[in-house]
């Protein structure tokens, strides 16, 4: 019996990042509209995974995922040991165009969760003539710290364990188990201290309320889905940046915040529209 | 409900694993009815009814008894499934020592939850 392989590729791009050497790991499925994915704080491109084995996807677009340095098998940059990881916004974006342009992506689709979600809100208003269209899963322009995000990186609690158990009621809890488990599982294997890195940008730098409203949907297409359950990015908060941009909000049933790793083929359902509507613009 | 969390959490062997280093005592109040409840080794070993004059405890979740009821539904509204979409809604407060709590996220989430299991029986 032959070895049964998933379609997924998986390399090591070396790039120049924000003036440092990288080597990220990026995995990618499919031909046609690159369909760039970004992952959620503190987790990596592995939520991704269920998209590039789906062939209604992968039939018309080229998925790429990318494990943001620091996380997954994207190592920090040479010198990490003597740094604070903190994700700003400008940063944020600065490393999405240039992996853009090491990829030599033509105009791509941008998909991003959570604080991929709230990035793309970033590049819809500075960068829409990058994108084809940008897709924002669980995406509100703040979210206000409900928790003290101290207790996310010190050596006496257990990094993994602590992140893992603060995102776990953002999954639906009617999410399948073994996808509830899987998503939870990307979370304890983060690094130290960068989950809370990432909301640095999330829940402090990366506010773009005062913003939205000169997002100009006619220079790139917005599309938004939430997930009913996400009481981080709640669903008002994206049916207002909807209200006061125009762009185009569903709000995902049965679904929380993770919609692509919690339940891929709920998620999927959604998105299907979404792509077919990007193919005919 | 929460006479019920004893029983449910020390049948249920994967959570007391998960809840192995865990030795406490930590206090649930609903409207102005106050309850300790004393874990020991992931085991909830003793559930004791205020008032209390001086109560002896790590940290507190304390809520309505509307909210709580919400939360322990088999499958709780949108915005009660889980403790901290109440705290961010402010309609709980988790007071005192958070070590213990925060340590051991994952452990508590399910004994605090656990009362939903009894009613889906």
């Amino acid at each position: 019996m032959s070895p049964r392989f998933e379609p997924i590729s998986g390399r090591y791009l070396h790039v120049e990042l924000l003036d440092k050497p990288h080597r990220l790991y990026v995995e990618e499925a499919g031909q046609g509209v690159p369909l760039l994915c970004l992952h959620t704080a503190g987790s990596d491109a592995r939520q991704y995974r269920a998209l590039m084995n789906d062939k209604r996807i992968t039939a018309n677009f080229r998925v790429i995922a990318f494990d943001m340095p620091w996380h997954g098998k994207s190592s920090p940059p040479a010198g990490w040991q003597g740094v604070e990881y903190q994700l700003t916004s400008s940063d944020y974006m600065r490393m999405i165009l240039e992996v853009v342009d090491a990829l030599e992506l033509d105009s791509p689709v941008a998909m991003g969760c959570s604080i991929g979600g709230r990035i793309v809100l970033h590049l819809a208003h500075e960068y829409p003539e990058r994108f084809r269209a940008l897709i924002g899963l669980e995406s509100a322009a703040h979210t206000e710290a409900y928790y003290d995000l101290s207790w996310l990186d010190r050596p006496d609690v257990h990094g993994g364990m602590v992140c893992a158990g603060v995102v776990s009621g953002l999954v639906a809890p009617i999410a399948p188990t073994v996808h509830r488990w899987e998503t939870l599982w990307h979370y304890m294997q983060s690094g130290p201290g960068v989950f809370k890195g990432d909301l640095n940008f999330y829940m402090i730098d990366g506010d773009i309320r005062d913003r939205v409203d000169k997002i100009d949907i006619e220079r790139c297409p917005l599309f938004l889905l939430t997930g009913e359950y996400d009481y981080s990015c709640t669903s008002e908060g994206t049916l207002d940046i909807a209200r006061r941009t125009g762009a185009s909000a569903t709000i995902m049933r049965g679904l929380g915040h993770f919609p692509m790793s919690e339940d891929p083929e709920k998620f999927i359902s959604y998105l299907l529209p979404v792509l077919e509507k990007i193919r005919e613009q | 409900m929460i006479d019920k969390i004893a029983g449910l959490v020390n049948a249920d062997i994967r959570l007391v694993r998960r809840g192995r280093f865990v030795t406490t005592t930590f206090m649930i109040v609903i409207d102005d009815t106050y309850t300790l409840l004393r874990v020991e080794e992931g085991r909830i070993t003793k559930v004791a009814p205020g008032p209390f004059i001086t109560p002896d405890y790590s940290f507190c979740l304390r809520a309505s008894r509307k909210v709580w009821e919400k939360f322990w539904e088999p499958l709780p509204p949108l915005g009660y499934t889980d403790i901290f979409a109440l705290v961010k809604q402010k309609l709980m407060r988790v007071e005192g020592d958070l070590h213990p709590f925060m340590a051991n996220l994952l452990y508590f989430k399910d004994v605090i939850a656990a009362p939903r299991l009894e009613a889906k029986r």
